[in-house]
């Protein structure tokens, strides 16, 4: 039998790996894409909840979530071939323009 | 009229005002005719005010106007606020008329010399200052034109700033007025704890409600404003300055420390008439500093050679004289004094300035004699003015000293006799510096000499007016005959609440001998006669007399002469002693203590800021570093509590 | 068989999400993100949220996904990274607290669904398809957000134009 706490746990589980990935790699692309798997791990739990909470809602949640994720990723990949064409490198460690 | 009141300190603060801002463009004419004016100005409504005031009822001539309410904070309130009374009319008067003749005759002392603006911008501003003090209603509002004065007069010492021994006296006078005014304050602070106020009219009316007669408070009080006194008028032990303020230009010398600014002193202690009525301790400290000051200043006055320090002397003398009379309770004797003096040293001031006018600058008598001829005008006036400070009749000081002394009788020989010999000296030096300069035979250097010429009219017609003054300034207080002493019966009302607490101490009222006055009358007559005579003999008759007698008591001439050394042992005692532990708090404490506390707490700031800056690495995954450990830190707690 | 199905969903999903995290070459990482999209895709069906497993096919597993490969074609990041990382602590650190939230959630999702209903209604509404419902709801009630969600889109496409154009200077 399927429970909620099922659904649940697998969204906690992506959803540590999307904060793993931020945490370890150094790609400026990849740790984007951790984060589009943190944003997915969340719309599971949304689409779990709308089965088991019987409620339309969360679904409708889950499709705004991914216009928002559409758009972070379009201005984050453009922001990374800008960094990439002044620094000529996607490595985070070496984008350090925030200290002045 | 008298609610025009507040426009008599106006006039010269716009003057000073237009002056200082505004007319850089203007020919110097102007520039002098509208400072001249803003004066003339309050002269005029000086004059209106006072037409009105005689129209009322002797006992009711003080009138209060406050303008608004300057400070208010908890019990302490302090108006903007005027007291028109027949002394502060008086002082008003003296102010603005022979601040007005002065200000006229500097256009012609001080054409052509570079900041003649910034000249008469000072200038203005000392008058409006100085109008500020005499008709303020409260202590408060009379410190704030003490203390506008005493700039006034350091700016304008020091109006040759690039002449460090004009600098020098200026900062000098400045410091010597620091200690005065510390008295001052305090004595204020003293009053308002024991009055809660700081109003004239009130302190005076409850003075004898709050305070016990020769009290150690208001002893306390009238000590410290006295000291406050000493400090601006020049008395002992404070006086060191204001023969150092003779750098100043000689216009100034003539309004600031003679006539007007160095009486300040004068005016407050008859204006707490009633408070030193009340200490008899306090009023033999100002009859005897006031004595002495006159004797020893007249003792220095007879060696020196430079005109103006001659001058300077005699005012300090004078001003002696003034304190004497206060001191022995005839306050209104002491501004008699005050404003004929003011008349013939302002006077004095201006013909000395007219001689080295036309002598290129030289101050020296020894380089000067037999100078009537070329200068007849400033001659004839600056004889007036000494026939006057001298005391020969029928001019103003004959009347005003003669008071003073025969009050000083009255109080104690001892007064009479310091005061006697002060005259006999002031008549001494005085003629002798006629003689010097306008007698005898002439020791001009030679490119001098064909230089000469008597000043311009702006110049001497001033000069005429004062001596005109001189002459019969002293006929509005008439002796002996009853109500013919129109300036004394106008000012004792103001006097009246003081004299009545002296004489109810004196125990019955001191019975004026009709003899006495007279005797004593013809004596201070043939004492200045004496003092012009033995001058004559000295300087004209037998011109190696003064060398004689130098030579017969060399050290006490060189002790005179040097000033008695005061200024070097004032250097030793105090400037010293204080440069010298200023520097050791220079080193050890503000160097060490206070710049090490500084630096110290910079130096830890520094180092946290060196620490925690490595927590801005500019690296996102840094950042990200941290929310992740907050979160896990947050949410670990919530499930963990 | 749901059981079974969601199972073998989930197994596909976590492997390839680890494999996204861990993997040193972009373009796996790329290809392995593809895969773990479908697996929630395949998730969402068994949800019975079959306009939302669409979506994510078409949008993220096609168009996203697409985005990043362009990307990483046009910045040739093939080359792999060197693999000296002068923050190497940091990197465990962070991987630590990873695990750590993962610990943490464990006990989280017991405190807040202690007994969450087993199973839900079978359907929404009956009589009708999941597509229609939501799009009924996203044109009725949710019309206003989903209008202002254009305005977004706009405005990510300006700024992204104008963030990757070339300064001619």
């Amino acid at each position: 039998m399927v429970t909620l706490q099922h659904y649940l746990f697998l969204s906690a589980v992506l959803f540590t790996l999307g904060v793993a990935g931020v945490m370890i790699r150094r790609n400026l692309i990849v740790i984007l894409m951790s984060l589009e798997l943190m944003l997915n791990a969340v719309n599971l739990s949304f689409i779990a909840f709308a089965k088991y909470l019987d409620s339309i809602e969360g679904q409708i949640f889950v499709l705004f979530i991914m216009v928002v994720a559409a758009a972070e990723v379009a201005v984050g990949l453009a922001i990374g071939v800008a960094v990439f064409r002044q620094r000529g490198t996607v490595d985070v460690n070496d984008i350090n323009l925030m200290k002045w | 009229m008298t609610d025009l009141v507040w426009l008599i300190p106006v006039f010269p603060l716009i003057g000073f005002l237009i002056n200082g801002l505004f007319t850089r463009k203007l020919p110097e004419k102007a520039i002098g005719w509208i400072g001249s004016l803003s004066v003339g100005a309050s002269f005029v409504v000086a004059v209106l005010i006072f037409l009105e005031v005689l129209g009322m009822e002797p006992g009711s001539r003080s009138v209060q106007k406050i303008v608004y309410t300057w400070i208010l904070s908890g019990d302490l309130s302090v108006p903007i606020g005027f007291l028109i009374d027949p002394l502060s009319l008086v002082m008003m008067l003296v102010v603005s008329g022979v601040g007005f003749i002065i200000h006229v005759y500097s256009i012609g002392y001080m054409h052509g010399e570079t900041g003649f603006r910034r000249y008469f911008a000072y200038l203005n501003l000392f008058v409006f200052n100085m109008l500020i003090l005499v008709s303020a209603n409260n202590f408060l509002l009379l410190f704030v034109g003490w203390e506008g004065v005493g700039l006034c007069s350091y700016l304008l010492i020091g109006y040759y700033y690039e002449k460090k021994s004009a600098a020098d006296a200026g900062k000098k006078a400045f410091v010597v007025n620091r200690v005065g005014d510390f008295g001052f304050l305090v004595g204020m602070f003293l009053i308002f704890i024991t009055f809660g106020t700081f109003d004239f009219t009130q302190v005076f009316s409850e003075a004898t409600a709050k305070l016990t007669q020769g009290g150690l408070m208001v002893t306390g009080i009238t000590l410290l404003l006295f000291l406050g006194a000493t400090g601006k008028s020049a008395q002992i032990p404070l006086y060191t300055w204001l023969p150092d303020a003779m750098e100043g230009p000689t216009p100034v010398s003539a309004l600031i420390h003679a006539a007007t600014m160095v009486t300040a002193g004068v005016y407050m202690v008859a204006r707490c008439s009633v408070l030193f009525a009340m200490a008899p301790v306090s009023m033999t400290t100002v009859a005897v500093i006031g004595g002495a000051t006159a004797f020893y200043a007249a003792t220095i006055g007879m060696t020196q050679f430079d005109i103006k320090r001659v001058l300077a002397y005699s005012t300090i003398s004078q001003l002696g004289y003034m304190f004497m009379a206060c001191g022995v309770g005839a306050f209104a004797s002491g501004i008699f004094h005050l404003m004929t003096h003011a008349f013939f040293k302002a006077l004095l001031f201006m013909a000395a300035g007219s001689v080295m006018h036309a002598m290129a600058g030289e101050l020296d008598m020894r380089k000067m004699g037999n100078l009537r001829h070329k200068l007849p005008q400033t001659h004839w006036t600056y004889l007036f003015g000494t026939l006057a400070i001298a005391g020969i009749f029928p001019f103003a000081g004959f009347f005003s000293k003669d008071e003073i002394l025969f009050y000083s009788f009255e109080r104690h020989m001892g007064f009479w006799i310091l005061g006697a010999l002060a005259a006999i000296m002031t008549s001494y030096y005085m003629f002798r510096s006629v003689f010097m300069t306008f007698y005898g035979k002439s020791r001009v250097e030679a490119d001098v000499a064909h230089h000469l010429h008597e000043s311009p009219p702006i110049m001497t017609v001033p000069l005429m007016i004062l001596a005109g003054l001189s002459l019969v300034g002293g006929l509005v207080g008439i002796p002996i005959i009853q109500g013919w002493h129109v300036f004394g019966d106008f000012l004792s009302p103001v006097f009246a609440p003081a004299t009545a607490i002296l004489t109810s101490n004196a125990h019955g009222a001191a019975h004026h001998s009709l003899a006495l006055e007279l005797i004593l009358m013809g004596m201070s007559l043939a004492i200045a006669v004496g003092g012009l005579l033995f001058a004559r003999y000295m300087y004209i008759v037998d011109p190696a007399a003064p060398d004689r007698v130098i030579s017969r008591i060399p050290e006490i001439h060189q002790l005179v002469y040097n000033k008695y050394w005061v200024d070097q042992l004032y250097d030793i005692l105090f400037v010293n002693s204080i440069v010298k532990f200023s520097r050791f708090l220079w080193k050890a404490f503000d160097d060490a203590v206070v710049d090490g506390i500084v630096n110290g707490l910079a130096r830890l700031t520094r180092g946290f800021g060196g620490v925690l800056r490595q927590l801005q690495s500019g690296l996102v995954k840094d950042y990200a570093l941290s929310i992740m450990v907050g979160v896990v830190v947050i949410i670990g707690y919530l499930v963990l509590r | 068989m749901e059981a079974v199905m969601f199972y073998v969903l989930a197994a596909i999903t976590l492997i390839s999400a680890i494999f996204v995290v861990f993997l040193r070459r972009p373009v796996h990482n790329v290809v392995f993100m593809i895969v773990t999209m479908i697996g929630l895709a395949g998730l969402f069906l068994l949800l019975h949220a079959e306009f939302v497993a669409m979506v994510q096919l078409i949008v993220y597993a096609g168009a996203v996904m697409v985005l990043f490969l362009f990307v990483i074609m046009l910045l040739n990041l093939e080359t792999v990274n060197p693999a000296q990382d002068a923050r190497a602590a940091r990197m465990w650190v962070g991987a630590l607290l990873s695990l750590g939230f993962l610990v943490l959630m464990g006990p989280v999702l017991k405190m807040i669904f202690p007994s969450g209903p087993t199973v839900g209604a079978a359907a929404f509404q009956p009589g009708m398809s999941n597509t229609e419902i939501v799009a009924r709801e996203l044109f009725t009630t949710y019309l206003l957000p989903f209008e202002i969600v254009s305005v977004l889109l706009l405005a990510a496409i300006i700024g992204t134009v104008i963030v990757s154009r070339k300064r001619s200077g």
